[in-house]
């Protein structure tokens, strides 16, 4: 090896590394039970027979929950960052001590709460019955996160911005309605497209509060088609619901990048 | 439009345009300012000149109340900001102020930028808002950049736009703290000849700045600051010519 010079030996390393990867696949086509993969994965009549029901309810439904947690949490977080900033303390406590409450439990107990807990202690009807109590959970907690995501935003705009608007006589609420908050929303959109994309995934929690047939989101609907229907006693239905899920997170994911990108070149 | 600017006071027009008496300014334990007395007459032009960290910055600010002072009082004609019963945000509708690092509003036009306070502040409508604008902008040589942003102008160009807001308020005065010092150098002369020429026009101004050549052709009145007081002040050609205090001495002749 001695007498090899430096790109020699680094060109040598990488074939072997090459041989090394076919080796491995070839040994993983071989030893692999493909039949098993296929028909408890990939059964096509699990693909053929369910799509309709996974298009237009299951992912349906997943992008509804989105959307309304979504919403709901983005007016809660900012009614939180309002208070926040207010001037009188006890808002600004009450508001940290809910995002640090929310931020520290678990998505999943937090709908348990919303869809169990609170109902049967205080006769509480949900709009949207079980799946709505559940879904205001999801809120609560997606609230939390963008309220400190919201407000990390109006903090990286300049001071000077406010001391302008304010030198001129522009009032306190005014100011942070016309200048600082249309900026901080402008460069809080990539870390909050990334909050939807967690979001999206989250509505798979939902699961357990159990829904009627017409509201099952992605993943309700793969556990219930693993147990019943053309796909019933295999995993073809999860795979369904993964692929569903990558062909909604997958552009968004892609979308963040171009934002982030795009936000660092106009910096 | 006038607002009330104090609840039982009135505007007094005889008095100094501002007036500082006995101000202290303190963050924390640190004391910038120690005691600072000066006025700036109506119409007069005033530079402010000291070496970095002396608090000309932080005196400027107090008169706005964009800094708020420890203790002491700022009389804008004769009104004291100080006075919790003061109308703030119609107190500094009245005073124009341009900072070192421009400030414009980053995501609003030109136009807007010029607009926006007018409207809201000055509750004037967005016709007349926007040909107050269009006629400052063509004072300050840019009514061809309405529609731009202001990432896509000059420094030098920024700052005219700076000046051009602040002026479409009407002020009765205007504060600038070192307007040129973030410039290139061949940027600063467009400014400093806006600035000449509101000077002409009989603006009372305040300036902090290290334009000499500036302070010596158009100021009425030169201010040296160190270690948050005022050391000297005079007539500016003789302050610069023959400084009696050793300390502004030693500055001018590190800067001129
Ligand atoms: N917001 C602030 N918080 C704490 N210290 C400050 C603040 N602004 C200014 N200072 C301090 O006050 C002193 C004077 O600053 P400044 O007025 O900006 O001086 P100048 O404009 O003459 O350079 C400096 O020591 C500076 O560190
Ligand atoms: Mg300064």
């Amino acid at each position: 090896m001695g007498s090899l010079t430096r790109t020699q030996r680094q060109r040598a390393v990488r074939l072997t590394l090459y041989a090394l990867f076919v080796l491995l696949a070839v040994a993983f086509v071989l030893v692999a039970d493909w039949e098993a993969i296929s028909s408890s994965f990939f059964l096509v009549e699990g693909f053929t027979g369910t799509w309709q029901d996974f298009v237009f309810v299951g992912a349906r439904n997943t992008i509804l929950y989105t959307i309304i947690a979504f919403v709901g949490g983005f007016v809660l977080a900012m009614v939180l960052v309002l208070m926040k900033l207010a001037p009188v303390a006890p808002f600004r406590w009450l508001a940290t001590v809910y995002i640090e409450l929310f931020r520290g439990l678990p998505a999943l107990v937090v709908i348990l709460f919303m869809a169990l807990g609170v109902p049967i202690a205080f006769g509480w009807r949900p709009p949207g019955g079980t799946i709505g109590a559940g879904l205001v959970g999801l809120m609560l907690v997606a609230a939390a996160y963008m309220a400190e995501t919201i407000r990390a935003g109006i903090e990286a705009v300049p001071k000077g911005q406010t001391e302008a608007a304010r030198s001129l006589g522009m009032s306190g609420p005014w100011t942070m309605a016309t200048v600082v908050m249309p900026q901080a929303l402008r460069i809080v959109i990539p870390p909050l497209t990334n909050e939807l994309v967690i979001l999206i995934k989250d509505t798979s929690l939902l699961f357990v509060v159990g829904m009627a047939a017409n509201e099952k989101e992605l993943t309700t609907m793969a556990r219930d088609f693993m147990a019943s229907g053309p796909s019933a006693g295999t995993a073809t239905s999860l795979v369904f619901a993964c692929l569903m899920y990558l062909a909604i997170t997958l552009p968004l994911t892609r979308v963040v990048a171009w934002l982030e990108r795009r936000q660092k070149r106009s910096r | 439009m006038t607002t009330r600017l104090h609840p039982t006071k009135e505007v007094d027009h005889g008095a100094p345009a501002i007036e500082v008496r006995d101000l202290h300014k303190s963050f924390g334990d640190n004391h910038v300012l120690t005691g600072i007395d000066f006025h700036v007459n109506s119409g007069q032009v005033v530079c402010v000149i000291g070496p970095s960290g002396s608090g000309k910055s932080t005196l400027l600010r107090c008169v706005n109340r964009l800094e708020e002072p420890t203790s002491g009082q700022v009389l804008i004609e004769g009104i004291d900001i100080t006075d919790p019963e003061t109308e703030l945000d119609a107190v500094r509708s009245r005073i124009g102020m341009v900072f070192q690092q421009f400030n414009l509003f980053s995501h609003m036009t030109v136009l807007r930028n010029l607009t926006i306070a007018q409207q809201r502040a000055k509750k004037r409508s967005r016709t007349e808002a926007e040909e107050i604008a269009r006629g400052n902008l063509d004072r300050v040589g840019l009514s061809d950049k309405v529609d731009a942003y202001p990432a896509h102008l000059s420094g030098g160009q920024q700052q005219r736009v700076a000046i051009a807001r602040a002026l479409s308020m009407d002020p009765d005065m205007m504060l600038f703290d070192e307007p040129t010092s973030a410039l290139d150098p061949e940027l600063v002369g467009d400014v400093l000849d806006v600035m000449k020429t509101l000077a002409g026009e009989g603006m009372t101004m305040m300036v902090v700045t290290h334009e000499m050549g500036f302070a010596r052709e158009v100021g009425d009145k030169l201010v040296f600051m160190a270690d948050g007081v005022i050391c000297e002040e005079g007539d500016p050609r003789e302050v610069l010519a023959n400084p009696r205090e050793v300390r502004t001495q030693e500055f001018l002749s590190k800067v001129l």
